[in-house]
Protein backbone atom coordinates (compact mmCIF):
# COMPACT_ATOMS: atom_id res chain seq x y z
CA UNK A 1 0.00 0.00 0.00
CA UNK A 2 2.52 2.34 0.87
CA UNK A 3 4.16 1.46 -2.13
CA UNK A 4 2.22 3.27 -3.82
CA UNK A 5 1.27 5.96 -1.45
CA UNK A 6 4.46 7.98 -1.72
CA UNK A 7 4.83 7.97 -5.86
CA UNK A 8 0.86 8.89 -6.00
CA UNK A 9 0.96 11.84 -3.51
CA UNK A 10 4.17 13.49 -4.62
CA UNK A 11 2.59 13.35 -8.65
CA UNK A 12 -0.38 14.50 -7.19
CA UNK A 13 1.00 17.33 -5.35
CA UNK A 14 2.66 18.59 -8.71
CA UNK A 15 -0.21 17.85 -10.67
CA UNK A 16 -2.47 19.98 -8.20
CA UNK A 17 0.12 22.65 -8.29
CA UNK A 18 0.55 23.01 -12.10
CA UNK A 19 -3.03 23.18 -12.55
CA UNK A 20 -3.79 25.85 -9.90
CA UNK A 21 -0.99 27.76 -12.27
CA UNK A 22 1.12 28.41 -9.35
CA UNK A 23 5.34 28.28 -9.82
CA UNK A 24 5.80 25.08 -8.13
CA UNK A 25 9.45 24.77 -9.35
CA UNK A 26 10.20 27.90 -6.92
CA UNK A 27 7.94 26.44 -4.48
CA UNK A 28 9.75 23.64 -4.00
CA UNK A 29 13.36 25.12 -4.37
CA UNK A 30 11.96 27.63 -0.88
CA UNK A 31 10.52 24.58 0.66
CA UNK A 32 13.59 22.75 0.17
CA UNK A 33 15.19 25.58 1.89
CA UNK A 34 14.12 25.13 5.17
CA UNK A 35 15.28 21.95 5.44
CA UNK A 36 18.93 22.79 6.22
CA UNK A 37 17.24 25.10 9.08
CA UNK A 38 14.87 22.42 10.30
CA UNK A 39 17.98 19.69 10.52
CA UNK A 40 20.17 22.45 12.24
CA UNK A 41 18.11 22.80 14.71
CA UNK A 42 17.26 19.22 15.20
CA UNK A 43 21.17 18.44 15.64
CA UNK A 44 21.37 19.08 19.21
CA UNK A 45 18.49 17.02 20.85
CA UNK A 46 18.74 14.78 18.68
CA UNK A 47 22.64 14.07 19.48
CA UNK A 48 21.51 14.27 23.57
CA UNK A 49 19.27 11.89 22.89
CA UNK A 50 20.90 8.95 21.17
CA UNK A 51 24.28 9.57 23.47
CA UNK A 52 22.20 8.72 26.49
CA UNK A 53 19.92 6.28 25.16
CA UNK A 54 22.79 4.44 23.57
CA UNK A 55 24.72 4.07 26.95
CA UNK A 56 21.71 2.89 28.69
CA UNK A 57 20.76 0.05 26.04
CA UNK A 58 24.59 -1.17 25.38
CA UNK A 59 24.97 -1.35 29.38
CA UNK A 60 22.82 -4.50 29.99
CA UNK A 61 21.53 -2.90 33.08
CA UNK A 62 18.10 -3.23 32.00
CA UNK A 63 18.72 -7.42 32.65
CA UNK A 64 19.69 -5.89 36.04
CA UNK A 65 16.58 -3.99 36.89
CA UNK A 66 13.99 -6.85 35.52
CA UNK A 67 15.88 -9.63 36.60
CA UNK A 68 13.41 -9.42 39.77
CA UNK A 69 10.21 -8.99 37.86
CA UNK A 70 11.10 -12.76 36.70
CA UNK A 71 8.83 -14.54 38.98
CA UNK A 72 5.81 -12.67 38.40
CA UNK A 73 5.97 -12.81 34.59
CA UNK A 74 6.53 -16.41 34.79
CA UNK A 75 3.71 -16.48 37.12
CA UNK A 76 1.56 -14.93 35.01
CA UNK A 77 2.87 -16.49 31.79
CA UNK A 78 4.29 -13.59 30.29
CA UNK A 79 7.12 -14.26 28.13
CA UNK A 80 10.74 -12.80 29.70
CA UNK A 81 11.96 -11.76 26.66
CA UNK A 82 9.07 -8.74 25.45
CA UNK A 83 10.11 -7.06 28.86
CA UNK A 84 13.47 -5.15 27.04
CA UNK A 85 10.90 -4.26 23.58
CA UNK A 86 8.42 -2.86 26.01
CA UNK A 87 10.53 -1.11 27.88
CA UNK A 88 13.08 0.10 24.74
CA UNK A 89 10.15 0.80 22.45
CA UNK A 90 9.24 4.34 23.85
CA UNK A 91 13.21 5.67 23.93
CA UNK A 92 14.65 4.17 20.29
CA UNK A 93 13.48 2.89 17.42
CA UNK A 94 16.52 1.22 16.54
CA UNK A 95 17.12 -0.56 19.53
CA UNK A 96 13.56 -2.04 19.45
CA UNK A 97 14.04 -3.03 15.79
CA UNK A 98 17.33 -4.69 16.74
CA UNK A 99 15.58 -6.53 19.93
CA UNK A 100 12.95 -7.43 17.24
CA UNK A 101 15.47 -8.51 14.87
CA UNK A 102 16.75 -11.31 18.01
CA UNK A 103 13.76 -12.33 19.41
CA UNK A 104 12.89 -13.58 15.02
CA UNK A 105 16.07 -15.01 14.92
CA UNK A 106 15.53 -17.31 17.95
CA UNK A 107 12.41 -18.02 18.58
CA UNK A 108 10.78 -17.28 14.55
CA UNK A 109 9.06 -14.26 13.51
CA UNK A 110 5.32 -16.60 13.74
CA UNK A 111 5.77 -17.49 17.55
CA UNK A 112 3.65 -15.99 20.25
CA UNK A 113 6.83 -14.00 21.72
CA UNK A 114 7.58 -12.73 17.95
CA UNK A 115 3.80 -11.84 16.95
CA UNK A 116 3.97 -10.35 20.73
CA UNK A 117 7.04 -8.42 20.06
CA UNK A 118 5.80 -7.28 17.20
CA UNK A 119 2.46 -5.96 17.84
CA UNK A 120 4.15 -4.27 20.77
CA UNK A 121 6.69 -2.65 18.39
CA UNK A 122 3.98 -1.82 15.71
CA UNK A 123 1.20 -0.11 17.70
CA UNK A 124 3.66 2.84 19.43
CA UNK A 125 6.30 5.11 18.36
CA UNK A 126 9.53 6.84 19.70
CA UNK A 127 7.47 8.72 22.45
CA UNK A 128 11.27 9.87 23.84
CA UNK A 129 12.35 11.00 20.58
CA UNK A 130 8.99 12.84 19.52
CA UNK A 131 9.24 14.36 22.67
CA UNK A 132 12.53 15.63 22.45
CA UNK A 133 12.91 16.50 18.93
CA UNK A 134 9.84 18.52 18.49
CA UNK A 135 10.07 20.32 21.70
CA UNK A 136 13.63 20.79 21.32
CA UNK A 137 13.64 21.83 17.70
CA UNK A 138 11.37 25.02 18.24
CA UNK A 139 12.93 25.83 21.65
CA UNK A 140 10.76 24.49 24.55
CA UNK A 141 12.25 23.72 27.46
CA UNK A 142 9.58 23.05 29.85
CA UNK A 143 7.61 19.98 29.00
CA UNK A 144 4.70 20.27 31.47
CA UNK A 145 3.29 16.70 31.35
CA UNK A 146 3.90 15.81 28.16
CA UNK A 147 6.27 12.35 28.81
CA UNK A 148 4.01 11.47 31.41
CA UNK A 149 1.07 10.98 29.58
CA UNK A 150 2.97 9.77 26.48
CA UNK A 151 4.68 6.96 28.34
CA UNK A 152 1.63 6.31 30.64
CA UNK A 153 -0.37 5.45 26.84
CA UNK A 154 2.75 3.16 25.81
CA UNK A 155 2.25 1.11 29.27
CA UNK A 156 -1.46 0.95 28.32
CA UNK A 157 -0.37 0.31 25.10
CA UNK A 158 1.94 -2.87 26.34
CA UNK A 159 -0.84 -3.81 28.50
CA UNK A 160 -3.73 -3.83 25.82
CA UNK A 161 -1.27 -6.32 23.72
CA UNK A 162 -0.81 -8.50 26.54
CA UNK A 163 -4.59 -9.35 26.66
CA UNK A 164 -5.55 -8.78 22.79
CA UNK A 165 -3.11 -10.32 21.01
CA UNK A 166 -3.84 -13.90 22.38
CA UNK A 167 -7.77 -13.34 20.91
CA UNK A 168 -6.59 -11.71 17.54
CA UNK A 169 -4.09 -14.04 15.97
CA UNK B 1 11.35 15.55 33.91
CA UNK B 2 12.88 15.52 30.39
CA UNK B 3 16.08 16.53 32.32
CA UNK B 4 15.78 13.67 35.06
CA UNK B 5 15.44 11.37 32.91
CA UNK B 6 18.18 12.05 30.49
CA UNK B 7 20.64 11.93 33.38
CA UNK B 8 19.22 8.67 34.30
CA UNK B 9 19.77 6.96 31.46
CA UNK B 10 23.24 8.03 31.21
CA UNK B 11 24.40 7.74 34.89
CA UNK B 12 22.65 4.27 35.03
CA UNK B 13 24.23 3.29 32.50
CA UNK B 14 27.99 4.39 32.74
CA UNK B 15 28.19 3.21 36.14
CA UNK B 16 26.61 0.02 35.27
CA UNK B 17 29.67 -0.26 33.00
CA UNK B 18 31.98 1.09 34.92
CA UNK B 19 31.06 -1.30 37.80
CA UNK B 20 31.24 -4.11 34.95
CA UNK B 21 34.94 -2.84 33.64
CA UNK B 22 33.39 -2.48 30.61
CA UNK B 23 35.70 0.76 29.74
CA UNK B 24 36.26 0.13 26.40
CA UNK B 25 32.77 -0.33 25.09
CA UNK B 26 31.73 2.75 27.45
CA UNK B 27 33.86 5.16 25.78
CA UNK B 28 32.99 4.05 22.56
CA UNK B 29 29.58 4.53 22.69
CA UNK B 30 30.37 8.26 24.19
CA UNK B 31 32.72 8.90 21.33
CA UNK B 32 30.30 7.39 19.20
CA UNK B 33 27.18 9.31 19.47
CA UNK B 34 28.05 11.74 17.61
CA UNK B 35 28.80 10.07 14.48
CA UNK B 36 25.49 8.01 15.18
CA UNK B 37 23.33 11.23 15.34
CA UNK B 38 24.99 12.74 12.12
CA UNK B 39 24.44 9.11 10.43
CA UNK B 40 21.00 9.47 10.92
CA UNK B 41 20.71 12.96 10.05
CA UNK B 42 22.20 12.42 6.68
CA UNK B 43 20.16 9.52 5.93
CA UNK B 44 16.78 11.86 6.82
CA UNK B 45 18.26 15.57 5.63
CA UNK B 46 17.64 14.89 1.58
CA UNK B 47 14.03 13.46 2.91
CA UNK B 48 12.89 16.23 4.90
CA UNK B 49 14.46 18.95 2.30
CA UNK B 50 12.39 16.84 -0.28
CA UNK B 51 9.04 16.70 1.78
CA UNK B 52 9.27 20.39 2.73
CA UNK B 53 9.95 21.08 -1.02
CA UNK B 54 6.73 19.09 -1.98
CA UNK B 55 4.68 20.42 0.95
CA UNK B 56 5.69 23.90 -0.43
CA UNK B 57 3.92 23.36 -3.59
CA UNK B 58 0.75 21.68 -1.51
CA UNK B 59 0.84 24.71 0.31
CA UNK B 60 1.01 27.11 -2.05
CA UNK B 61 -1.81 25.91 -4.15
CA UNK B 62 -4.11 25.38 -1.32
CA UNK B 63 -4.16 21.67 -1.59
CA UNK B 64 -3.48 21.85 2.27
CA UNK B 65 -5.93 23.95 3.66
CA UNK B 66 -8.52 21.26 1.16
CA UNK B 67 -7.18 18.16 3.30
CA UNK B 68 -6.87 20.04 6.25
CA UNK B 69 -10.76 20.83 6.33
CA UNK B 70 -11.80 17.26 5.14
CA UNK B 71 -10.65 16.06 8.85
CA UNK B 72 -11.12 19.51 10.38
CA UNK B 73 -14.42 18.57 12.28
CA UNK B 74 -12.57 15.68 14.62
CA UNK B 75 -9.67 18.38 15.04
CA UNK B 76 -11.97 21.14 16.22
CA UNK B 77 -12.63 18.99 18.92
CA UNK B 78 -9.31 17.73 20.12
CA UNK B 79 -7.61 21.23 20.04
CA UNK B 80 -10.08 23.47 21.05
CA UNK B 81 -7.13 25.72 21.85
CA UNK B 82 -6.19 26.52 17.89
CA UNK B 83 -8.58 29.20 15.90
CA UNK B 84 -10.58 27.70 14.10
CA UNK B 85 -9.10 28.97 10.55
CA UNK B 86 -5.17 28.91 11.65
CA UNK B 87 -2.43 27.29 9.42
CA UNK B 88 -1.99 24.76 12.12
CA UNK B 89 -5.04 22.04 11.32
CA UNK B 90 -3.35 21.84 7.40
CA UNK B 91 0.32 20.55 8.83
CA UNK B 92 -1.49 18.87 11.72
CA UNK B 93 -3.37 17.12 9.11
CA UNK B 94 -1.26 16.34 6.75
CA UNK B 95 0.94 14.95 9.52
CA UNK B 96 -1.85 12.29 10.62
CA UNK B 97 -1.69 11.04 7.68
CA UNK B 98 1.52 10.56 6.79
CA UNK B 99 1.87 8.71 10.02
CA UNK B 100 -1.89 6.65 9.27
CA UNK B 101 0.15 5.61 6.25
CA UNK B 102 3.11 4.31 7.76
CA UNK B 103 5.48 7.00 6.26
CA UNK B 104 7.26 8.47 9.62
CA UNK B 105 10.14 10.21 7.52
CA UNK B 106 7.39 12.14 5.62
CA UNK B 107 5.88 12.50 8.63
CA UNK B 108 8.50 14.52 10.63
CA UNK B 109 8.50 17.50 8.34
CA UNK B 110 4.98 18.20 8.54
CA UNK B 111 4.96 17.72 12.38
CA UNK B 112 7.87 20.66 13.02
CA UNK B 113 5.75 22.69 11.08
CA UNK B 114 2.55 22.21 12.78
CA UNK B 115 4.74 22.63 16.30
CA UNK B 116 6.20 25.71 14.62
CA UNK B 117 2.52 27.29 14.28
CA UNK B 118 1.37 26.35 17.33
CA UNK B 119 4.47 27.86 18.76
CA UNK B 120 3.14 30.89 16.82
CA UNK B 121 0.00 30.99 18.98
CA UNK B 122 1.87 29.95 22.20
CA UNK B 123 2.07 32.50 24.87
CA UNK B 124 5.03 31.53 26.90
CA UNK B 125 7.66 30.22 24.50
CA UNK B 126 9.73 28.16 26.40
CA UNK B 127 6.63 26.24 27.94
CA UNK B 128 4.82 23.51 26.22
CA UNK B 129 0.97 24.41 25.30
CA UNK B 130 -1.94 22.51 25.46
CA UNK B 131 -1.99 21.63 21.71
CA UNK B 132 1.20 20.98 21.42
CA UNK B 133 1.28 18.12 23.99
CA UNK B 134 -2.31 16.91 22.50
CA UNK B 135 -0.58 16.61 19.39
CA UNK B 136 2.88 15.17 20.51
CA UNK B 137 0.03 12.45 22.38
CA UNK B 138 -1.15 11.65 18.88
CA UNK B 139 2.46 11.15 17.09
CA UNK B 140 3.70 9.52 20.01
CA UNK B 141 0.67 6.89 20.31
CA UNK B 142 1.74 5.82 16.32
CA UNK B 143 -1.42 4.97 15.05
CA UNK B 144 -0.66 3.17 11.94
CA UNK B 145 -2.34 1.15 9.66
CA UNK B 146 0.98 -0.11 7.62
CA UNK B 147 3.71 -1.00 10.31
CA UNK B 148 6.09 -1.19 7.24
CA UNK B 149 9.88 -1.67 8.82
CA UNK B 150 7.88 -4.40 11.04
CA UNK B 151 6.18 -6.52 8.02
CA UNK B 152 9.26 -6.12 6.34
CA UNK B 153 11.78 -7.34 8.77
CA UNK B 154 9.23 -10.64 9.17
CA UNK B 155 8.99 -11.38 5.15
CA UNK B 156 12.88 -11.36 5.97
CA UNK B 157 13.16 -14.49 8.62
CA UNK B 158 10.36 -15.88 6.67
CA UNK B 159 7.13 -15.79 8.09
CA UNK B 160 4.28 -17.51 7.24
CA UNK B 161 1.70 -15.30 7.53
CA UNK B 162 3.91 -11.46 7.63
CA UNK B 163 0.31 -9.56 7.45
CA UNK B 164 -1.16 -11.01 10.36
CA UNK B 165 0.16 -8.62 12.72
CA UNK B 166 -1.66 -5.66 10.73
CA UNK B 167 -5.47 -6.12 12.69
CA UNK B 168 -3.47 -6.21 16.33
CA UNK B 169 -1.23 -3.10 15.73
CA UNK B 170 -4.52 -1.16 14.23
CA UNK B 171 -6.68 -1.82 16.73
CA UNK B 172 -4.04 -1.77 19.61
CA UNK B 173 -2.86 1.27 18.69
CA UNK B 174 -6.08 3.12 18.28
CA UNK B 175 -7.04 2.12 21.60
CA UNK B 176 -4.04 3.40 22.99
CA UNK B 177 -4.76 6.35 21.07
CA UNK B 178 -8.11 7.17 22.78
CA UNK B 179 -6.46 6.41 25.97
CA UNK B 180 -3.63 8.59 25.34
CA UNK B 181 -6.38 11.88 24.47
CA UNK B 182 -8.44 10.82 27.42
CA UNK B 183 -5.80 10.87 29.72
CA UNK B 184 -4.05 14.14 28.42
CA UNK B 185 -7.26 16.24 28.63
CA UNK B 186 -7.32 15.10 32.31
CA UNK B 187 -3.83 16.11 32.92
CA UNK B 188 -4.80 19.76 31.28
CA UNK B 189 -7.26 20.59 33.87
CA UNK B 190 -4.67 19.80 36.44
CA UNK B 191 -2.56 21.98 35.23
CA UNK B 192 -4.72 25.19 34.91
Amino acid sequence: MSRFFIPLIVLFVILYGSIKKINVYDSFINGANEGIHMVRNMFPSLLAMIFAVNIFSNSGVLDLFFSFLKPLLLFLKIPFEIIPVAVLRPLSGSFGLGLLNDIYKVYGPDSHVGILSSVIQGSSDTTLYIISLYFGTIGIRKIRYALWVGLLADLFMVLISLILVPFLT
Amino acid sequence: MINKLWAFLFLSGSLYMMINGNYDELSKQILGSGKATLDLLIQIFPLISLWLGVMSIAKESGLLDKLARLIKPILILIFPDIPKNHESFGYISSNIVSNIFGLGNAATPFGIKAMESMQKLNKKKDTASRSMITFLIINTCGFTIVPTTIISLRLLYNSKNPEVIILPCIIVSFVSLLFGLFIDRIWSKKYE
